[in-house]
């Protein structure tokens, strides 16, 4: 028999094609993060960025000081994982422990339509109803703060959180469970001594994952969280995360191939850092997970 | 205590019974549902104290559903549902308000696929039946050593107790998963197919386990395999689509059965 | 242990299985179900909350002069037409773009690709890229699309964002879709004689379309709520016309969104209010609509 048809030949290259837009998708990422960020760097050396404590590139006192983004950042990460991690792990218990399977759908839907709201509206709820609340609740709050910002994030991420430990808690065998309650042991002794720990490296995983997303995230935190890059441990503060500021020189009228343009990839690169190591953990922490832990 | 079945005890003792054996615990017309199916149609059977008791018959009869009621554990499969009465020393277990978990405390289990908890250690995994219900026990390092020597895991792993449960071979997670049930100290233990994942090694290490365990505890023994039964039990209950055919004393029942299906499975004709 | 057990010490055994106060473990059981209920329930009804009140502040926006206004410095008189219109344009581009990538990709990877470091590199790249934060295919969008490609603030270089943002989304459910079509068809169709890309034209593709067409509509759903990305692109917030071209400047709706609720005035925060409604409406139709054809697959399927 001969070799394949031109047709058949052509189409498997322009699957082939297809295939690999993802391939060059990722190296276009890094390359438009390092090259940029090359240019940055000839100016402005890393002693600069790690040593110094202010961000102010866009002033004509220029500090280039990468740990007040860093700090919003985890900052307001910090509050979404308050909120995100406790919620998020006890309505996994639930849905796995205690729902019954109709119950569990429905919720399980309620879940994804959560998971499917538009950040902008987060930002909104945050900025319009959380932080006046907040205002009320505690002393010191500013309009624009972390802890708002923070809070809607950590709902945001719930889903996913909620989702991926259901997963891990499910998989758990069903012969751990009988073994346990064999040996006389309650639900409640059940589910902390024996489901969860068995759990443990895919509720690692689903914390690990929201980490990532939190730290990536723009909209919520550009709405509420502010503009003011400052390094504090106070959430009541308004901060600038990463991810704003790099919107905020976007919609500006910074002129391409300038220092200050530049400093979005440099900004850019190390949030990519930051995500990429986290997404790697987590995918680590899977693979272990579908490997069995029973050795 | 009187008996009140309908299935009278055999008065022909099986192995050197030199008086009357009392029973520990009593099936009476127990009857099983996964939903509206019925596993099990009416059963009783008595389980005579410090004997072992062997329960045979074919896939899907019913065999494991039955030990799963001596321990209140089938009623943890959604749906599923008993009727009828269980008694240990005289008392019902499914008598309104009887919290299960007591049950469980004095009727042990030992699975048919070895179950040690991953994440625990050796030591951990025997100690887990007390931990589990929140208590502390007087001396943990007694408890386990008595423990793994009861389930003839001692001399193998005491210089390793902090290893992963899991790391110990198939036959050994088995005799793991015994001295974890022993520590309970409990009344009545129960085995489902315990030998049916292992090697023909670590089974006949099991089936002497039995041996000597069986002067302080009562032991149920669900099993398949009709050599086994004829080797460790006392007294053998056969079972079939969910009925019991025919219980005795195991010489009697695999060398004079009385019932023709008996006979037939013994004989290999089906199963 | 002994053998024989006096009569009494039968009997206190025995006390031990009546019931007794209930022991710690059933009210820890309903404490914890209770806890573990309100846990997952707070988030929703919070949520429920916030949207009635956005609602309420909405509300008397919402009619048909907003959605076919320009926007306008008087908050009252502005409307989104131009983000609604430039939506739809990225909708509809987007998708152009996505669907036949997207499908081509999966087509490869789960009908040609044989195992191998090109498939798992592709694979890997994949999964990797479904964890990126959204702005940093802003940038990416921003060098490549904006500056090199020369295509400048447009409509067009935002949809080519959008569309390399879903790529993983419409790659994964494709791959699904194509999995439940069972081998036995591929291999009945290739013993007649087929070529393998006329088997996926004939005989996979139109049996996994639904799966294909509910994957598409749910990511595009995700994507009408996107903004980041086309901020970097150049998405602007104060647009007074309706795109006309792939070339042309453009806004969205969530980017209107952002616009209205960043300035101080609080009667743009109603706009942006009354905006997020109808982004709303727009994503549960488009939701709506996957749900439809999902449940068309089940009824032909039972056929």
């Amino acid at each position: 028999m001969g070799s394949s048809s031109p047709v058949e030949q052509v189409t498997g290259l322009l699957l082939l094609a297809c295939a690999c837009v993802s391939v060059l998708t990722t190296v276009g990422i890094v390359a438009v993060l390092l090259t940029e960020s090359a240019d940055f760097f000839a100016v402005v050396p890393l002693r600069r960025i790690l040593l110094d404590t202010q961000w102010t590139p866009l002033f004509a006192d220029q500090h280039f000081g990468i740990w007040p983004l860093v700090g919003g950042t985890l900052l307001t990460t910090a509050c979404a994982m308050v909120v995100a991690i406790p919620l998020g792990v006890a309505s996994a218990v639930y849905l796995a422990e205690f729902a019954s399977p109709p119950v569990r759908r429905a919720l399980k839907s309620l879940l994804e339509l959560l998971a499917s709201v538009p950040t902008v509206a987060f930002g909104y709820f945050a900025l319009m109803m959380v932080t006046p609340t907040l205002q009320q609740l505690l002393p010191g709050v500013s309009s624009f703060n972390a802890l708002g910002a923070g809070l809607m994030m950590g709902v945001m991420i719930l889903p996913i959180i909620a989702s991926l430990s259901e997963d891990a808690v499910f998989a758990v065998p069903s012969s751990l469970r009988e073994g346990s309650y064999a040996l006389g042991a309650g639900r409640v002794a059940t589910i902390f001594r024996v489901v969860l720990p068995s759990a443990a490296s895919g509720i690692a995983a689903a914390i690990i994952l929201g980490i990532s997303r939190a730290v990536g995230e723009t909209m919520i935190v550009a709405i509420a969280a502010g503009q003011q890059p400052q390094l504090t441990a106070d959430p009541r503060q308004a901060v600038e995360t990463m991810t704003a500021y790099m919107a905020k020189v976007s919609m500006g009228d910074t002129p391409a191939g300038t220092l200050e343009y530049r400093t979005i990839f440099a900004v850019g690169l190390c949030l990519f850092t930051m995500t990429l190591a986290l997404n790697l953990v987590a995918h680590h922490l899977r693979r272990r997970v579908l490997k069995g832990t029973m050795g | 205590m009187t008996s009140m079945m309908s299935i009278p005890i055999p008065t022909t003792q099986a192995r050197n019974e030199s008086s009357p054996v009392e029973e520990k615990m009593q099936v009476a017309g127990l009857k099983a549902f996964f939903g509206a199916n019925a596993a099990l149609k009416g059963i009783t059977l008595p389980l005579l104290r410090n004997r072992v008791t062997a329960i045979i018959g074919p896939s899907g009869c019913g065999k494991s559903t039955l030990v799963r009621c001596l321990n209140r554990l089938h009623e943890l499969t959604p749906g599923a549902s008993v009727q009828g009465r269980v008694l240990l020393d005289g008392e019902d277990i499914y008598a309104p308000g009887v919290n299960p978990v007591m049950v469980r405390r004095r009727v042990g289990m030992v699975f048919q696929r070895p179950n040690p908890f991953p994440t625990m250690s050796i030591r951990e995994n025997v100690l887990a039946g007390p931990r589990l219900q929140g208590v502390v026990p007087d001396e943990p390092e007694a408890l386990v050593e008595r423990a793994l020597r009861q389930a003839a895991l001692w001399e193998e792993v005491k210089d390793r107790l902090d290893l992963s449960g899991v790391s110990l071979s198939g036959g050994q997670q088995q005799r793991l998963c015994i001295a974890r049930a022993l520590a309970l100290r409990p009344e009545v233990l129960l085995m489902d197919e315990p030998c049916s994942a292992l090697d023909p090694v670590a089974t006949a290490r099991i089936e002497e386990l039995i041996h000597e365990l069986r002067p302080h505890y009562t032991i149920v023994i669900v099993t398949h395999n009709m050599q086994q039964a004829a080797r460790v039990a006392d007294y053998t209950a056969f079972f079939l689509m969910g009925e019991l055919i025919e219980y005795s004393a195991t010489d009697t029942l695999f060398m004079k059965p009385t019932d023709r299906r008996t006979e037939d499975y013994i004989t290999g004709r089906f199963g | 242990m002994t053998m024989s057990v006096s009569r009494s010490a039968v009997m206190a055994r025995a006390a031990t299985l009546r019931p007794t106060r209930p022991s710690f473990a059933w009210t820890g059981e309903d404490s914890l179900r209770v806890a573990c209920a309100t846990a997952l329930m707070l988030p929703l009804l919070l949520l429920a909350v916030f949207f009635g009140a956005a609602l309420l502040d909405a509300w008397p926006r919402l009619n048909l002069t907003f959605l076919t206004s320009m926007p306008s410095r008087v908050a009252e008189d502005a409307g989104i037409l131009p983000a609604l219109a430039g939506t739809a344009w990225l909708l509809v581009l987007t998708a152009l773009l996505a669907i036949p990538l997207g499908v081509g990709a999966a087509v490869y990877l789960e009908e040609y690709a044989r195992p191998g470091r090109m498939t798992r590199l592709i694979e890997v790249n994949i999964s990797n890229l479904a964890g990126v934060p959204s702005i940093i295919y802003g940038l990416l969008a921003l060098e490549v699309f904006v500056r090199a490609a020369g295509m400048g603030r447009s409509v067009l270089a935002g949809a080519c964002t959008l569309a390399l943002l879903l790529l993983p989304v419409v790659i994964t459910a494709t791959r699904e879709a194509l999995r439940t079509v069972p081998t036995t068809l591929r291999e009945a169709a290739l013993g007649l004689g087929a070529e393998r890309w006329q088997v996926m034209w004939r005989v996979v593709l139109p049996m996994s379309l639904p799966g294909i067409i509910t994957g598409v509509v749910l990511s595009l759903s995700r994507a009408v709520g996107e903004t980041a990305p086309l901020i970097m692109v150049g998405a602007l917030g104060y647009v007074a016309f309706v795109p006309t071209s792939v070339q042309s400047a453009f806004t969205a709706l969530p980017i209107q969104i952002f616009n209205w609720i960043s300035r101080p005035q609080a009667a743009f925060h109603s706009n942006a209010a009354a905006a997020m409604v109808v982004l709303l409406l727009l994503m549960l139709a488009l939701n709506a609509l996957a749900m439809l054809v999902r449940r068309r697959v089940q009824r032909a399927a039972a056929h």
